[in-house]
């Protein structure tokens, strides 16, 4: 039991050292290494946290979707806390999405926002999860509150590529991606940078998650020994 | 899943020891459905609730955007869908509503059902009632506006969105129901997963209005696709939301 704690305790540790190391050198890649970007200027670098924290939203929502599989197919609160951390997160890294994405729109499309297709599915993407959370909220039993987010986590991601695509053919002015090419244009350092930054908000996505499922945890088990006590009480009553 | 299964299968089997699981399927579905429309038609909460919002969002739609006739065939879609997707949930959220006020919800989730035959006779249910009401405010949407419908395309496009829309909000209307504040819950649940059934609706109706912005896209087809994987998860997750 010590031993384990400690374990945990220790690898914890290492985790919060590496977030904290990979995103030091990360931040120093994208300010001092990375090149301005000839044609958009400086704005450009906030690209460096628009494309990682994106890719994390869609990491989070992906593990909402797994712990939901996970949650009814073994009842076992444990794939519901990490659930309910891991949407927490997607809404916060989905929020800065788009934040960083106005405000690199403002100078560049000269619009804080248009309703093109990956905005307009992101958008929805984050109304879903909002709609995740509050349901959660709204619904007063703990193990009913896991079975319906569940079902909302798994309907929710099957409709993400459907939103999407339904939402391309509508209209999109987004820029191609200009990473995932035969011959990529963006200069090796550019890349470089974008792939550390990757790795350090991968990172950061971890530690929250360990540390946030682990809270969610401790929250379940003191619900549970106060309605065990609440019981025991008045059985002797 | 499993458990219900078996059970409706042996509360019905017949006598020569036959398993028409499919007849026994379809006889479960129109039971609940038949039960449903009856109580409809007795009480017409839902279908009264649905129609008079509808219209009222098409009035109000006047005012709040001065539709004036050389406008129609631009915004007309998005107006007609609106007012009746919002009126919708008004009758999506009776689904179990009345079930759980009424005290009948223990009682369906008890008899020898299948989860699967319920949510389908649930879905048939609210398709019906949410066609009964487009029947009328469709006409009088062209009348109001003054737009040169065609009533039976709109009226099968309509059909469409509309199974996508009773697939979802069958759903949810049902984790709805157990939710505090559950009037809130249902459109925000519904709307934004329903965004691909409105785009293709909407785009359905510009097309066969002439609409200038509407996309030339096979959207009737893609709304039966939106269809097919709506029912079918609905279908498949509907059991674990009703297991109490």
């Amino acid at each position: 039991m010590t031993s384990s704690v400690v374990q945990g305790r220790a690898r914890l540790i290492a985790l919060v050292t590496a977030t904290v190391v990979v995103s030091a050198v990360a931040l120093a890649m994208m300010i001092f290494y990375a090149p301005t970007d000839r044609v958009q200027g400086v704005v450009q670098r906030i690209f460096y946290f628009h494309v990682p924290m994106a890719w994390v939203a869609y990491l989070a929502f992906f593990v909402v979707l797994v712990c939901s599989v996970g949650y009814l197919w073994r009842r076992d609160l444990r794939w519901d806390a990490m659930a309910r951390a891991s949407a927490e997160i997607g809404v916060l890294f989905t929020t800065l999405v788009l934040i960083t994405g106005s405000l690199w729109a403002k100078p560049i499309w000269n619009t804080w926002w248009t309703w093109d297709a990956r905005l307009t599915s992101t958008l929805v993407l984050w109304f879903i999860y909002v709609a995740y959370l509050m349901l959660r909220a709204y619904t007063p039993d703990l193990e009913r509150a896991a079975r319906f987010s569940a079902v909302l986590g798994i309907v929710g991601f099957i409709d993400v590529p459907i939103i999407h695509f339904s939402v391309e053919w509508w209209r999109t002015l987004h820029p191609e991606p200009v990473v995932v090419r035969p011959d990529p244009q963006a200069p090796p350092e550019m890349l470089v940078t974008l792939a550390v930054s990757l790795v350090a908000m991968t990172l950061v996505y971890a530690t929250f998650l360990v540390l946030r499922t682990a809270l969610e945890r401790t929250r379940d088990e003191n619900r549970e020994r106060e309605q065990r006590r609440a019981l025991e009480e008045a059985s002797y009553a | 899943m499993q458990d219900s299964n078996t059970n409706s299968g042996q509360g019905l089997r017949t006598a020569d020891g036959a398993d028409p699981s499919v007849l026994v399927f379809g006889r479960q579905v129109y039971a609940v459905l038949a039960k449903d429309l009856l109580l409809e038609v007795r009480t017409k909460d839902a279908l009264t609730a649905m129609l008079v919002f509808s219209l009222l969002a098409l009035v109000t739609f006047n005012f709040a955007l001065d539709l004036r006739p050389e406008v129609m065939s631009a915004v007309g879609p998005g107006v007609l869908w609106v007012a009746l997707v919002f009126g919708s949930t008004l009758g999506l959220a009776r689904t179990f509503a009345a079930e759980r006020d009424h005290g009948t919800l223990e009682g369906l989730l008890m008899a020898p059902l299948d989860r699967s035959a319920l949510y389908l006779a649930k879905l048939l249910a609210n398709l019906i009632i949410i066609s009964a009401a487009a029947t009328v405010s469709v006409p009088a949407f062209a009348v109001l506006f003054d737009v040169a419908v065609d009533i039976p395309a709109v009226l099968g496009t309509l059909l469409l969105g509309a199974v996508g829309v009773a697939a979802v909000g069958t759903l949810f209307s049902a984790m709805a129901s157990h939710t505090r504040a559950r009037e809130v819950m249902l459109p925000i649940l519904l709307f934004p997963i329903l965004v691909p059934i409105l785009i293709g609706v909407v785009q359905a109706t510009g097309l066969a209005l002439g609409s200038p912005t509407a996309r030339d896209m096979p959207w009737l087809s893609l709304l039966v696709a939106f269809d097919g994987i709506y029912v079918a998860v609905g279908a498949l997750v509907f059991d674990f939301v009703l297991q109490e």
